[in-house]
């Protein structure tokens, strides 16, 4: 028996030695960028997490066949499924950075953007596609972001919808337990006055009681609003439309980012979304060049899929964190610090006009770039002049 | 008043949603003695059952609300003879209750793993026409009264299968006393399988009528109803028949109201405090019978 448990605590010292000289043997062999993602790639938001991984992925292949960042190819590890809850996605990061990563594309949703941001802050280099929570790049001068915040997109929609005349009289259906809805909501009620627009219901839901909403319809129907603004994600508002035609309300549909993907709904009557208006700044329907080669590549790897913003937002991630890269002239043997810091002074030096719009970014993480909205007419977005 | 003769309707609709699927609550636990919380997932594959017949299989829809029931009902079967059956004589009545939440976790990640996490939209099976009073100043919408007129029937009839038939009696024997059923001749096993049966057959028509009525479909679909139709359940007397149905159209009513003329956002809470305040003041429901424990 003795023996035994000699050999044992031999192999397992010969093991803890081995593992502990073992990476830094592979890392110095391996020249690569290690770019991690972290969203849900599965669970409720799993549409969002999909489209960021594979909208990375479109945009990874193309600066590789190009010659890669400084020289050097790019490696998009696993990404990391976090299901859009805060604790998973931290579990997530620390799983990434053992596995190398270096720089992160993440995170996907709002929630578990903050808990990352706070691990990711002066550490490693962070970039949120689609984290529209103000908190997520608030914790480290290295974070940064592609989108609107959820307040920008309130203020944002309240200056487009006074601005195209669609209506003054405006109800409002919203989540209020979700850090998103409830920051796009209140972002809108504070600009409305400001754009003489009038706020004639403000209704709330809960998350555990999404599926009947025929009061705070009716409640809608009897304000005589001319607009229904709707800040949720997709799932919730499909269920609101269904019910909306049951009511047969007049008002005009506007939602945000987070509506994208309404029209992908499995038997989903899409002509219940003819005339809805979302603001969006991409539009897989857009007939640019740079839209449709993204559209081509995208559904190529996702067997016909069509790529939402968030793809589009992954995607312009992936090159601004390449431009930033060539302008700081990092390479993959400098640690994530070092990476980070570098990176973050580049940010402010790069220009990014590629699927989303022209964008520069601030001292603050923050993306500077002008709203847009789309129309779905006949099942397809169009962009609203 | 249009509107809360309006509210009233949408809480008879959603109450009876809760009311059939309190009805396979109190069944299995009037008879099995054991709390089911798999019942709401059953409802939830019930559905999925459907859309994927309708949908990809092409069939008719009466035939894939029978398949769907067929399939709840091998399904609730099975459940039983695999996971509580074992644990009827264990030693404390939790383990078949946690069993019971681990089979719901089990269904719900199944689903997951079949359909994917994105919702669906649900197909119209139901095509009764709405039906407008007053000069259209109140609608009543087709899948309302149909819920309603179904859970009344499933009411009535299982009632009268209870009370009146041979497997019926044999049930209420197993609920009062096991062993002494088994005494005289019930064969115990099978008539809680049987019990399982019924309760699941009728998880998918709740599965139905829950989508026909909120026409949207997740992994998670069946989860949050089948939690308030415990409530409801319990309201109502948990283990008595007519209980559930008058439990579940309560329950639903207080809900809409809640949300109409108190808040939207505490709707919810004011289901759960109705829990509370019913075990507090009459801890055996509304129609709930006072049982003295014989030593």
């Amino acid at each position: 028996m003795k023996n035994i448990k000699k050999v044992l605590c031999l192999t397992a010292a010969a093991a803890m030695v081995a593992s502990a000289v073992m990476p830094t043997a592979v890392f110095a062999e391996e020249e690569t960028f290690k770019i991690g993602v972290i969203g849900p790639m599965t669970g409720d938001y799993a549409q969002y997490g999909v489209g960021v991984y594979l909208g990375a992925q479109v945009a990874v292949e193309e600066i590789n066949a190009a010659g890669g960042i400084n020289g050097y190819q790019i490696e998009l590890l696993d990404a990391g499924d976090d299901m859009g809850d805060p604790e998973k996605s931290v579990n997530a990061y620390y799983d990434l950075l053992d596995n190398g990563m270096q720089i992160l594309c993440g995170t996907v949703t709002s929630g578990a953007g903050i808990a990352v941001g706070a691990e990711a802050a002066e550490s490693t280099f962070m970039f949120t596609p689609s984290g529209t929570a103000v908190d997520v790049i608030t914790s480290g001068s290295n974070e940064f972001r592609m989108c609107f915040t959820d307040p920008m997109q309130g203020v944002k929609s309240a200056e487009f919808i006074s601005e195209h005349e669609l209506g003054t009289k405006i109800a409002i259906i919203y989540d209020s337990m979700a850090d998103y809805n409830t920051g796009i909501h209140d972002a809108f009620i504070e600009a409305a006055d400001t754009y003489g627009l009038e706020i004639v219901a403000d209704e709330a839901y809960t998350t555990d009681s999404n599926s009947d909403f025929s009061v705070q319809l009716s409640k809608v129907a009897e304000s005589g609003a001319e607009i229904l603004f709707l800040p949720n994600y997709y799932n919730d508002n499909a269920l609101i439309l269904q019910q909306a035609a049951d009511i047969d309300l007049q008002a005009t549909i506007f939602g945000v980012d987070g509506m994208d993907g309404i029209l992908s709904v499995e038997n989903f009557d899409t002509s219940l979304a003819e005339d809805v208006m979302l603001l969006l700044s991409f539009a897989a329907s857009d007939e640019s060049e740079a839209t449709q080669s993204f559209v081509s590549a995208f559904q190529e790897k996702s067997d016909g899929l069509v790529p939402n913003q968030f793809a589009a937002d992954a995607y312009d991630v992936i090159y601004a964190i390449k431009d930033a890269a060539e302008d700081a002239g990092i390479t993959p043997d400098m640690s994530n610090e070092d990476i980070s810091a570098a990176m973050t002074a580049s940010m402010l030096n790069i220009e990014c006009d590629r699927l989303t719009g022209h964008t520069t970014w601030t001292e603050d993480g923050e993306c500077e770039k002008d709203p847009k909205a789309v129309v779905i007419k006949n099942g397809v977005y169009e962009f609203v002049d | 008043m249009m509107s809360f003769i309006s509210y009233l309707i949408s809480g008879i609709n959603l109450g009876s949603v809760y009311a059939i699927i309190a009805l396979g609550y109190t069944m299995v636990y009037g008879i099995a003695k054991m709390l089911n919380f798999a019942h709401g997932d059953v409802i939830m594959v019930g559905a999925f059952v459907i859309l994927t017949a309708i949908t990809k299989a092409g069939l008719a829809p009466w035939m894939s609300v029978l398949l769907a029931i067929v399939i709840c009902t091998l399904m609730g079967i099975t459940i039983e003879a695999i996971a509580y059956r074992p644990l009827r004589k264990a030693a404390s009545p939790l383990a078949v209750l946690i069993t019971a939440i681990g089979v719901s976790y089990l269904l719900q990640n199944l689903a997951l793993l079949l359909f994917g996490a994105d919702a669906k939209s649900f197909v119209t099976i139901i095509n009764v026409p709405n039906v407008s009073l007053f000069g259209g100043q109140l609608t009543i919408k087709g899948i309302t009264i149909v819920t309603i007129i179904v859970s009344a029937i499933i009411m009535t009839v299982l009632t009268l299968f209870v009370k009146r038939t041979k497997p019926g009696r044999a049930m209420q024997a197993v609920s009062e006393d096991k062993d002494a059923a088994q005494l005289m001749g019930v064969n115990v096993n099978t008539t809680i399988s049987l019990t399982f049966a019924i309760g699941s057959g009728l998880a998918a028509i709740a599965g139905l009528l829950l989508c026909s009525a909120y026409p949207t479909l997740t992994p998670y679909t069946g989860s949050m109803p089948g939690i308030k139709a415990f409530v409801a359940a319990v309201f109502g007397g948990i283990g008595s028949i007519p209980g559930a149905m008058v439990g579940g159209i309560l329950l639903g009513i207080i809900e809409i109201f809640g949300r109409a003329y108190i808040s939207t956002q505490i709707a919810d809470a004011i289901c759960f405090a109705v829990l509370i305040i019913v075990l507090l003041v009459k801890p055996t429901g509304l129609f709930g019978k006072n049982v003295q424990e014989k030593v």
